[in-house]
């Protein structure tokens, strides 16, 4: 007789006097009945715990302005440095670490329209603000005893809208009734560039493709210029106003605008006759539009009150923050980290927001860091199911936001099928369909 | 593209399923390939661990997409080899008896195998004298590590069986005609006279669930936090033991039970009936998901294989069937001298016979149909009750008239049991967090189905069939359904009387006169008349024949 019987010891698997124990693992799976119920119910549990932790709203930045904030700049050298100015002339320079305002100017006497940081290699960093009261003035940033005395100034002949430093030069555009170059050193615009536009809402330089400028006027266009050549490029005319516009961080060919139109539009400089995405959800114009330094994400923020935050190759937003006391929001940035937003409101408040809602940025154990990759692998995995995609999409939105969206729902049901009615009854081929994505070009040249 | 790619990523484990070889692969049958593995061994390894069928990436038109499921493929493949590498880790052998010359397996009486074995195997075979309260009723725990015993004359007892520690010992003075563990050895139910009860590790009572009236047998799904009792009613009833729950209760409609046995694969419950029918239930479906007649007779015994490939079931006309439970179709049929009381199987697939005196042990006799069993005892002048394998070592538990016997059985455990899923070696601390996390991935009751793994999956009936099966829910009226009114407004009766209104109406305003006074009495009134409490006016105290006398202003 040949005998084997099992015959462990317990002392192998639990040794006494130990708290550690061995665990071994059999991945039969016979003996894992329901693994698809039971992960579908850790990735439901997951998707519920996400929600649970949502807490986006971290702080304001110090006492904010006493006027609205209309400008924002991130110093790109820096986690913690950014700029704010107000409608009262004051700009203010933050500190995000501690959430502390560093120095507080009284720059202008009008709006601060425009604020840029230069980011000029061996040369340490300064701020441009431009204003209503047609100067730009150059600051240290870092001087914290320099009072309200600026290292330049710069008189133009109209109001400013906004300002944009060249990457690499000591050059910088302002955008007014016409784009100015200026140069740092000297006290006169260099030269100006207009394509019959009267005002200029806002200008942007390409921060890779360094000499290339966009630009967005009153009269609908987006405008492409090209210091090289000292001559626009490209212009398209929308349907409605561009307010703000965002070079991709990662991909210099695309950017990104806010319009009038509640929508943000993804743009490709080499082919304007469409846009590569658009981002819909606001129910109000967009104000403004910042790309994460990834380029993967964007966010907007709109006269809505609410800020949006779209993943850059979907067309509808993945979160939308609020507070009761937000008012129209006129600048967004996402800090350069990509771990946190700003915004500054008509309120006068600087808000810090995480990008990520219910994202936490302490420093994780391994067993932590383990679960959370694993509850985000489970997440993407189920992600379709109904009740899931039900939880994970579910936002409270004020009441009259969400009214709003509901009648912006029915009216362009309605437009589309006053549309679908006239193509019935025309001639055949004579109304083409638009793509929506051409939908709101008018013009292209 | 998406939910394409969901239908495929949650493709069913089908481990018995042979897989093609891809067309591609075949080509190059001889060389080897992913990290040294011949296409011989990569299929086994896809045999055992993998998920369903490999998908034809390459019709895919969807460059995205089809990236998208090359990815999900590979990884799949990759577990699949990894999980067949990591068997290397495994550390223990199945057991095994061999006959050597002109022995023969069955021959071997557990005194010439507690000899051969060594001594701590040799403790684990003993038995049990009590003769006064027996027969007895008798469960392991999951984890193999605690029995709990049920004498039919009341007594209860829980131990850890293998150091001979007892945690508690009841005599309850009343008939006791199953007993079962709950999640882990800290709770357990017996069925009762009348009732069934909960008592927990200490033996204190916890709960008397009344719900469940003289109930013949249990089974607790452990991954629902499930008990489903059916007693002698033909009610089958399911009690969430968590949140105390009755999830459902059905009436099986065939009189008493025989036997009961859960399927571990996918929480189905079989129930044998009197007149040899087997019927499939779970908490979805008020009727039998599957009816089958398996025997001529009263199906004494139930049983099912790990897998849910299998189910045995015994007789009392003395045959003893084995049929597949996926195709519902007998396999072979075995005869029993006396007719079994009495069945279980092995987690390594041995087959424990019970009947009359005797416990028959056989080796791979679901698939082919043997001619000997593996091991045989007699259990002399005392009917076999319960027989029951332990979990994760090579015992078979015998409950019988006379008490409790504990027979080696080698090669009927799992030898390599998972620690992450059941530890039969946990600490008190494991145990705690083990408990908190299975209670966190607690399966709903409407994810009991026959197929497992049909969560995920695309539904591919067509839309009339899904019409169709809607419009039966609704008819039937399920909870959800309800919640969203499909069923019609409940007109609410008596919410419209004068009195109701003229309340409504001018009960509000703060202006208190006779009439207001008068109408709030009557309210008054009229709540206690409904909630059935005595009136309390002096008129109706007095009677018909009195108050007529009342003054008008008089309480």
């Amino acid at each position: 007789m040949k005998v084997k019987a099992l015959s462990r010891s317990a002392a192998t698997y639990a040794p006494p006097g130990s708290t550690s124990t061995v665990q071994p693992r059999n991945l039969n799976p016979e003996l894992h009945p329901f693994e698809k119920a039971r992960e579908y119910t850790r990735a439901l549990n997951a998707t519920k715990l996400e929600r649970m932790f949502a807490a986006p709203f971290l702080a304001q930045l110090g006492d904010g302005h006493i006027d609205g904030v209309y400008a924002l700049a991130k110093d790109p050298r820096s986690l913690s440095r950014v700029a704010s100015g107000s409608g009262d002339g004051e700009v203010k320079i933050w500190d995000l670490a501690d959430r502390s305002q560093l120095r507080s100017v009284k720059a202008h006497d009008g709006i601060v329209k425009g604020l840029c940081f230069t980011n000029l290699a061996g040369e340490s960093q300064r701020l441009l603000s431009c204003a209503s009261d047609r100067t730009v003035k150059l600051w240290d940033p870092y001087a914290t005893d320099a009072g309200n005395v600026p290292v330049a100034t710069y008189l133009g002949a109209g109001a400013f809208n906004g300002v944009t430093h060249h990457r690499t030069e000591s050059t910088f555009a302002t955008a007014g009734s016409t784009i100015e170059i200026w140069d740092a050193t000297r006290s006169k615009p260099v030269s100006s560039m207009n394509w019959g536009v009267d005002t200029i809402n806002t200008v942007k330089f390409n921060q890779s493709e360094t000499s290339v400028l966009a630009s967005a006027g009153t009269d609908r266009t987006l405008i492409f210029y090209d210091l090289r050549t000292q001559s626009p490029v490209a212009k398209v005319v929308t349907a409605l106003r561009t307010n703000a516009i965002c070079w991709n961080p990662m991909e210099p060919f695309n950017l990104a605008t806010g319009s009038e139109d509640h929508n943000a539009y993804v743009w490709d400089m080499r082919k304007l006759g469409r846009a590569l995405n658009i981002l819909k959800d606001h129910v109000a114009a967009v104000m403004d539009v910042d790309y994460s330094p990834t380029g993967e994400e964007l966010v907007t923020g709109s006269y809505d009150r609410t800020i949006r935050i779209f993943k850059t190759r979907e067309g509808h937003s993945r979160d939308i923050y609020h507070t009761k006391r937000m008012q129209r929001v006129f600048s967004v940035a996402f800090t350069t980290d990509t771990r946190y937003i700003l915004s500054g409101s008509d309120d006068g408040n600087i808000r810090l927001w995480r990008a990520e809602a219910s994202a936490r940025s302490h420093v994780r154990s391994a067993k932590e860091r383990v679960k959370l990759e694993y509850d985000a692998a489970l997440k993407e995995r189920y992600k379709h199911m109904p009740e899931i995609r039900r939880i994970a999409r579910h936002r409270h939105v004020p009441k009259t936001i969400k009214k709003a969206g509901e009648i912006k729902k029915v009216e362009e049901a309605s437009i589309k099928r006053r549309e679908e009615n006239e193509r019935r009854h025309s001639k055949k081929g004579k109304m083409r369909r638009v793509p929506a994505r051409e939908a709101m070009i008018i013009a292209k040249e | 593209m998406s939910t394409q790619q969901l239908a495929e990523t949650s493709a069913p484990a089908q481990t018995n399923k042979a897989l093609a070889a891809p067309t591609s692969k075949s080509k190059r049958s001889n060389s080897k390939n992913d990290n040294g593995r011949t296409p011989e061994e990569l299929q086994a390894a896809l045999a055992e661990y993998g998920r369903g069928d490999q998908i034809a990436v390459k019709n895919i038109k969807d460059k995205k997409l089809r990236g998208n499921l090359k990815k999900l493929e590979y990884r799949y493949k990759a577990a699949a080899t990894n999980a067949k590498d990591a068997e290397m880790l495994m550390e223990e052998q199945q057991g095994y008896v061999e006959a050597e010359g002109m022995e023969r397996t069955y021959k071997f009486s557990q005194k010439d195998l507690v000899q051969a074995v060594d001594v701590s195997t040799a403790q684990k075979g003993f038995d049990l004298k009590l003769p006064l309260f027996g027969p007895y009723a008798m469960d392991y725990t999951r984890n193999g590590r605690y029995l709990l015993l049920g004498g039919l004359k009341g007594h209860v007892a829980a131990f850890d069986w293998r150091e001979g520690k007892i945690g508690t010992e009841l005599q309850l003075k009343e008939t006791v005609r199953d007993v079962k563990w709950l999640h882990n050895e800290q709770f357990f139910a017996v069925a009762q006279k009348k009732y069934t009860y909960i008592y927990d590790h200490a033996g204190v009572e916890i709960h008397c669930l009344k719900s469940h009236v003289e109930v013949t047998n249990m089974e607790f799904l452990p991954y629902h936090f499930i008990l489903a009792t059916v007693g002698m009613s033909g009610w089958l009833k399911y009690q969430d033991t968590t949140t105390g729950a009755l999830i459902a209760e059905f009436r099986t409609r065939l009189g008493a039970p025989s036997s009961m046995a859960m399927n571990q694969r996918n929480a189905i419950i079989n129930i044998g009936h009197a007149n040899g029918s087997v019927t499939l239930w779970s908490p979805n479906m008020n009727t039998p998901l599957v009816k089958m007649l398996t025997n001529r007779g009263p199906v004494r015994a139930l049983a099912i294989d790990r897998g849910g490939h299998y189910m045995v079931t015994a007789g009392a006309d003395a045959r003893m069937n084995i049929f597949d439970i996926r195709t519902y179709k007998e396999v072979h049929s075995y005869f029993t001298p006396t007719p079994a009381s009495s069945l279980h199987i092995s987690e390594t697939g041995l087959l424990g016979v019970g009947w009359g005196p005797h416990v028959t042990v056989w080796k791979d006799a679901l698939k082919i149909k043997q001619n000997s069993p593996y091991l045989t005892h007699l259990q002399e002048g005392s009917a076999i009750n319960r027989v029951r394998f332990c979990p994760f070592d090579d015992v078979l538990g015998v409950g019988h008239a006379d008490g409790f016997s504990s027979l080696i059985v080698p090669g009927s455990g799992e030898p390599n049991f998972d620690s992450l899923e059941i530890n039969p070696y946990e600490t008190k601390k494991q145990r705690q967090e083990g408990e908190i996390k299975a209670l966190l991935n607690k399966l709903k009751p409407e994810m009991i189905s026959l197929d497992p793994d049909f969560i995920g999956r695309i539904d591919n009936a067509s839309h009339d069939v899904r019409k169709k099966e809607h419009e039966e829910n609704v008819k039937g009226g399920s909870a959800a359904d309800k919640k969203m009114g499909v069923e019609g407004k409940r007109k609410q009766r008596g919410k419209n009387s004068a009195l109701r209104r003229y309340l409504r109406k001018k009960g509000e305003k703060n202006i208190i006169d006779e009439k207001r006074l008068k109408f709030e009495e009557m309210r008054k009134e009229r709540e206690k008349r409904q909630q059935g409490l005595p009136s309390t006016s002096k008129a109706e105290e007095l009677g018909p024949a009195l108050s007529r006398f009342l003054q008008p202003g008089a309480k």
